[in-house]
């Protein structure tokens, strides 16, 4: 087979399912070095995790994990985590891309059984180097209740609405308010 | 523990035995992504923290029962070339093995569990069994990594699951991958859209050696892309449910092969056979796509006297760290094409060649008594 770009022989087979569609491209070890292929899958992972809106408050504020010092910006440039506490430091966007990129956005498979395996639930959390006004999404809860599903529920409506994802907000306005009457909301 | 002339000395357990669909599903893997809680993952540790963490936790993986007296080394033990062996051996993944310091592998006696620390995530345990056997391979992971929980603290979350580097691999932390070899869907050109229709309903399709790799051999890998929103019995009943509609048609296709193109198929069989047999020079690539065409051949009673499992041993053997290892020594390409070619002469020796088949009406042109001239 050949390379796309070139007339070399194509060693490297890039496939990607993008919004459902594949696509494939064939390069030789030169090109794919050029185009730094071997990244890309990376790259566009953090260009997908990142939605705009952040993209505009990165440059004001930088979300710091208190755990391990990661930053957002590390995240966009690798797509990866620095540790589990990550997860909870960047949770605003994270149902967004979990969505694109999985069947659910929650865990339904094993469980550890054995008590000390289990990590305590993770928290939506302050943020870690300037405080955010009158953020639209994420309330801030503190941290020592366990969060009400509600919260939780409205940071994501807010980024569906956002995102223009109307079916699942849809789905997340009845869930909050079946919710409501449990909650002390 | 086991040394590593020992481990590789013997074949794995899943390359002699044979499986559910044998003739087209070379093997089943199931890796589990696991991490410790209160540990960066080690894409973004210090080595110092890594080194932390492997001291801690290795001694506990090789006390596992299943792992007992079976391999384990640290990276900055390995050769480069012995570490690319247990790539060729799926033992352990090329990024890992591309790693040093704070790393390391443990593998269970038969082959068929490796546990590998420090990979991207802290600990990636995969189970490997031959032919279509997902659930077998599920089986022996769930329960090293069962054990493996309540000795070590993971990072789990109610919601999001075993919490992982990569947010692709969150929730279950598993992938489960088919290794096919789907020689007539590729000569009657199905392939193309079989791998479409694979991508669209979710499933990955990868060459020979994961993520972007070439389907050598016209060896194909399909693993599941999702991991979070459904449970591990589920995501493997889906993929066991594709992987047995992608067989019927491999099998279909070999069936039409051999009673509507005839010729061609044994011409093909026979210039595989015959260069294998008596070539000097064989690239890395030549020898995997003949091999493919002689393990249909053998698969369809067109190769008399060829066992499977010759096959797949030599699709092993004539890989680039497994030959360095054999010479004991770094060889340039064009010494690996000749040795290659000395192997698999070798090996045919054995082999009655393709030109007996079929008895009715036997044409003079095959290979029905090789000589032995090498």
């Amino acid at each position: 087979m050949k390379c796309d770009v070139c007339e070399n022989e194509a060693t490297v087979f890039l496939t990607q399912i993008i919004n459902g569609q594949m696509t494939t491209v064939n390069l030789c070890e030169t090109c794919s070095k050029a185009k730094g292929v071997t990244e890309e899958t990376g790259f566009g992972l953090a260009e997908a995790f990142l939605s705009p809106s952040h993209r505009t408050e990165s440059d004001t504020m930088e979300i710091v994990c208190d755990a391990c010092g990661f930053t957002a910006s590390q995240l966009k440039k690798i797509g990866r985590m620095g540790c589990p506490e990550c997860y909870a430091a960047f949770r605003d966007g994270l149902d967004g891309l979990l969505r694109n990129m999985h069947k659910g956005t929650r865990h339904v498979g094993k469980r550890p059984s054995h008590t000390s395996a289990v990590a305590p639930q993770i928290l939506p959390r302050q943020r870690a180097t300037s405080v955010k006004e009158a953020s639209p999404s994420a309330p801030v809860v503190p941290p020592v209740v366990p969060p009400p599903d509600v919260a939780k529920l409205r940071a994501e409506l807010d980024l569906a609405v956002s995102e223009e994802r109307y079916e699942d907000a849809a789905k997340l306005k009845s869930e909050i308010e079946s919710l409501q009457p449990k909650a002390s909301k | 523990m086991m040394r590593f002339a020992t481990l590789i000395k013997n074949p794995a357990d899943w390359m002699k035995g044979a499986g559910p669909h044998s003739d087209v599903v070379m093997t089943s893997r199931v890796r589990l992504a696991r991490n410790l809680r209160g540990y960066p993952f080690p894409g973004f540790s210090q080595e110092r923290q890594r080194i932390e963490l492997l001291e801690r936790a290795r001694p506990v993986v090789e006390e596992l029962p299943e792992m007992r007296d079976g391999y384990s080394e640290d990276y900055t033990e390995l050769s480069k070339i012995r570490k690319q062996v247990l790539v060729e051996r799926h033992l352990v993944s090329r990024e890992h093995a591309a790693r040093s310091s704070g790393c390391a592998v443990v593998v269970d006696r038969k082959q068929s569990i490796s546990i590998m620390i420090n990979e991207e995530d802290h600990f990636r345990i995969q189970g490997i069994r031959p032919g279509l056997n997902l659930t077998s391979a599920f089986e022996v992971v769930d329960r090293v990594d069962t054990e493996l929980e309540g000795l070590l603290p993971y990072a789990f979350d109610p919601k999001l699951g075993y919490l992982t580097a990569c947010p692709t691999n969150l929730g279950t932390g598993m992938r489960a991958s088919v290794m096919l070899h789907l020689p007539a869907l590729v000569l009657t050109e199905q392939i193309n859209p079989v791998i479409k229709a694979i991508g669209k309903i979710g499933l990955a399709v990868r060459g020979l050696y994961g993520e972007g790799t070439e389907a050598l051999g016209n060896l194909f890998q399909i693993s599941n892309q999702h991991t979070l929103g459904e449970a591990e019995p589920e995501i493997i009943a889906q993929i066991e449910k594709v992987i047995e509609g992608v067989v019927r048609s491999e099998v279909t296709a070999r069936a039409k092969l051999k009673e509507d193109h005839q010729t061609m198929l044994r011409d093909q069989i026979g210039r595989a056979f015959a260069i294998l047999r008596y070539a000097h020079i064989l690239t890395s690539k030549e020898a995997l796509n003949l091999l493919s065409m002689l393990r249909l051949g053998a698969d369809l009673d067109l190769v008399g006297n060829c066992d499977r499992s010759l096959i797949d041993m030599l699709l092993l053997e004539i890989q680039p760290a497994h030959l360095q290892l054999n010479a004991a020594r770094e060889l340039s390409p064009e010494e690996r094409d000749s040795m290659r070619a000395d192997l698999t002469r070798t090996r045919l020796q054995s082999i009655d060649g393709p030109g007996s088949f079929p008895p009715s009406q036997s044409n003079n042109g095959g290979t029905t008594s090789p000589t032995h001239d090498e």
